[in-house]
């Protein structure tokens, strides 16, 4: 992170530390002493500006990370006094949602934010308010095509399997003929596939390392518990675990209770709060997590807020805000939990 | 769902005819091949479990996690046997169990302690029940139909009452239950409710006025109003029983993963249901066994427990799944129509 600044970083670090931080800590640039060399654009700043009505349509919150995307993305708004947040009520039912969609369309507001139940099936209405001269910022699963949205942020799945497979592979660097196994989540979902493969991408990397097994869970705590039970039936002895989904790593921490194991180490994802307390104390298998941050919806407010005011993201040279960000999957262990503590979502 | 409107085609035992020992001896001849033909699958497959993972699969802590994995679904499926062997069905079991395992965390959270926990849960579940069977019993309504209402409002209850957050148990004499330390003779007190539930029903069907007038209802609902059965109660307390076997199984639930969940029992009704049909409980009713429901649930538990151990995946399992349903009722067909 570069130079952050003291007092503005502090206050935004309460709020949103992770991605938005990336906006927040730059922002004090702007009457700074070394003026960025190619723009002049005024970037977007806690400054009251213009006012802008924000659209958001997010899913059914059913779980820790959809609910923190919610309270991220609401209480980013209030922050702003010039940004009024139209909400619609989340849905997982696509047809339901296209509902809402056109609903905020009709009236016209200023920037939509999307994070669909599914981005191929809202590709149309994504199109439909771009066509009607709505910026829309899509978040998190993408739209079929780039026209329908004038920006994607997100977070990367592929990126948290390549890092927590480099994490795991650094711990067991020197050991011979390291075991890991891993703990999927919903195979159905395209997101675990990506997370696996970067996980193997990663292990490549370390030839005396090898993955014994994977089992998919369903991202819950009731089905991590039960996969979780079996894999450690499964394998009597291996050095480390990574588990996809923080939610249903709860469920595996207590399997891995019960069956009175600690020979290992657990790596999880997501970034619930309940991890990161237990990465603090450190009395546990669980030394560390990958992030799969729900600030993410908190930067997508601030994006749309850029849209609307027609400013570039400060800190970038660029006039306009880019058309895509990916978020980075950090790992936080127990030497930068705290930085993050703020972020976790129960 | 309900009730046959036309006598039952010539079986003797779906008539409530508790005077004609011979016809209940051909009950029970029949029931003894089924039940050895499901014991016998559940052989091939810890022959099929011994051979592909002798180590990880012919263990006493296997042996434990198995049953204890049991546990949760089996005492919703005793439960499930009742309801379906009077011609009704439960498709609010998993919402039903969602639900009471949320509101029973909820009440952890402010300090009630083990008590609380586990009279909150029992009470949601027979409060459910008590819904669905009013519904049902003096309603009119299909049980289909209300219990698939029940579904939807309790999973809803659930989602508003968390809002999406894992509820993180945190009462060490609740915990505990779960740990190692708490086995009795190498037995989990999971395992031991599981086995108690299933006791307490088997007496209940088998050895009861309220069984046998469950069974009558389920044969033949105007036959037995004839026979002077009040077949509203008798609804009624059916579905407070499937009720009460949820609050137990979410009490269980929270003790297995030490938190409540709105996802918690999540597809359990199908579970279920799929293991009391291939225990060989009829879906039109007149006929139940909780035998054969208990075995339904070992076989399904035991051949997850089989594919996990060999590390396949979720794909290929839940092909599999589907063809040990197919397999098993065709297997049991065969015998029952041999006898």
């Amino acid at each position: 992170m570069p130079q952050l600044p003291t007092r503005r970083g502090l206050l935004f670090g309460t709020a949103a530390v992770g991605a938005g931080a990336l906006l927040a800590g730059c922002t004090s640039n702007d009457s700074g002493d070394d003026e960025p060399a190619a723009n002049d654009q005024p970037a977007a700043d806690d400054k009251p500006g213009k006012a802008v009505t924000i659209g958001f349509a997010g899913p059914q919150a059913d779980h820790g990370w959809l609910n923190a995307i919610n309270d991220n993305a609401k209480n980013r708004a209030k922050k702003y006094s010039d940004v009024t947040l139209e909400i619609t009520e989340g849905s997982n039912d696509t047809a339901q949602q296209i509902g809402q969609i056109e609903t905020l369309i009709n009236k016209k507001v200023d920037v939509l934010v999307v994070l669909p139940a599914d981005g191929k099936a809202l590709t149309q209405v994504g199109l439909k308010a771009m066509r009607a001269g709505i910026p829309v910022v899509n978040l998190d699963r993408i739209f079929n095509t780039p026209q329908a949205y004038r920006c994607w942020i997100g977070g990367d799945n592929y990126g948290m399997g390549l890092n927590a497979g480099h994490y795991i592979g650094e711990k067991l660097k020197g050991k011979s003929n390291a075991k890991v196994i891993e703990l999927a989540g919903l195979d159905n979902l395209e997101l675990t596939k990506q997370r696996t493969q970067g996980f193997d991408d990663a292990l490549k990397n370390y030839p005396n390392i090898r993955k014994v097994a994977r089992q998919a869970a369903e991202f819950t705590v009731e089905s991590g518990q039960a996969k979780m039970a079996q894999l450690l039936q499964a394998q009597s002895s291996f050095d480390a675990l990574w588990n996809h989904d923080d939610d249903q790593g709860v469920g595996a921490l207590r399997a891995i209770d019960q069956a009175g194991r600690d020979d290992f180490l657990m790596v999880g994802g997501a970034g619930a709060l309940s991890a990161f307390q237990a990465i603090k104390q450190d009395n546990g298998v669980l030394k560390a997590t990958v992030l799969y941050p729900p600030t993410m919806a908190a930067s997508a407010i601030d994006l749309a807020r850029a849209l609307g005011q027609a400013k570039g993201v400060s800190g970038l040279a660029e006039f306009e805000i880019p058309a895509s960000l990916t978020l980075y999957s950090a790992v936080v262990d127990k030497t930068n939990v705290d930085q993050y503590m703020s972020t976790g979502f129960k | 769902m309900t009730q046959p409107v036309s006598p039952p085609r010539g079986s003797a035992d779906k008539v409530p005819s508790v005077s004609q020992p011979s016809a209940w001896r051909g009950v029970f001849a029949r029931a003894d091949v089924r039940t050895l033909s499901l014991i016998g699958v559940l052989a091939v497959l810890i022959l099929i479990g011994g051979i592909t993972k002798p180590d990880e699969f012919l263990d006493t802590r296997n042996l434990q996690l198995v049953l204890t994995q049991a546990s949760v679904i089996g005492v919703v499926t005793v439960g499930m046997t009742f309801v379906i062997t009077s011609g009704g069905i439960d498709l609010s079991v998993g919402a039903i169990v969602a639900l009471a395992s949320v509101w029973a965390t909820t009440v952890a959270t402010q300090e009630y302690g083990f008590t609380g926990i586990l009279f909150t849960a029992v009470l949601v579940g027979v409060g459910c029940g008590l819904v669905n069977g009013l519904l049902v019993a003096y309603g009119g309504m299909v049980p289909f139909i209300a219990t698939l209402a029940m579904l939807a409002s309790a999973r809803g209850l659930a989602l508003q009452i968390t809002d999406g957050r894992t509820q993180i148990v945190t009462v060490p004499s609740v915990l505990d239950l779960g740990e190692r330390d708490a086995y009795v003779l190498g037995v989990p007190p999971l395992v031991m409710v599981f086995a108690v539930v299933t006791i307490i029903g088997w007496l209940v069907l088998n050895r009861t006025t309220f069984g046998r007038r469950t069974v009558a209802v389920g044969g033949n609902a105007e036959a037995a109003r004839l026979a002077g059965i009040d077949v509203r109660r008798q609804r009624l307390y059916l579905y407070l029983l499937s009720g009460l076997c949820c609050g137990i199984a979410a009490f269980l639930l929270i003790i297995l993963s030490g938190s409540g969940q709105n996802t918690n029992g999540n597809l359990y009704e199908l579970d279920a249901i799929a293991a009391a049909i291939i225990g060989g409980t009829l879906l039109s009713g007149g006929r139940g066994t909780i035998t054969g429901s208990v075995l339904g649930v070992l076989i399904f538990t035991t051949i997850t427990n089989i594919f996990a151990l060999n590390n396949l995946q979720s794909d290929v399992q839940q092909i599999a799944k589907g063809a040990i349903i197919v397999a098993a009722v065709l297997v049991q067909r065969r015998t029952a129509s041999t006898t």
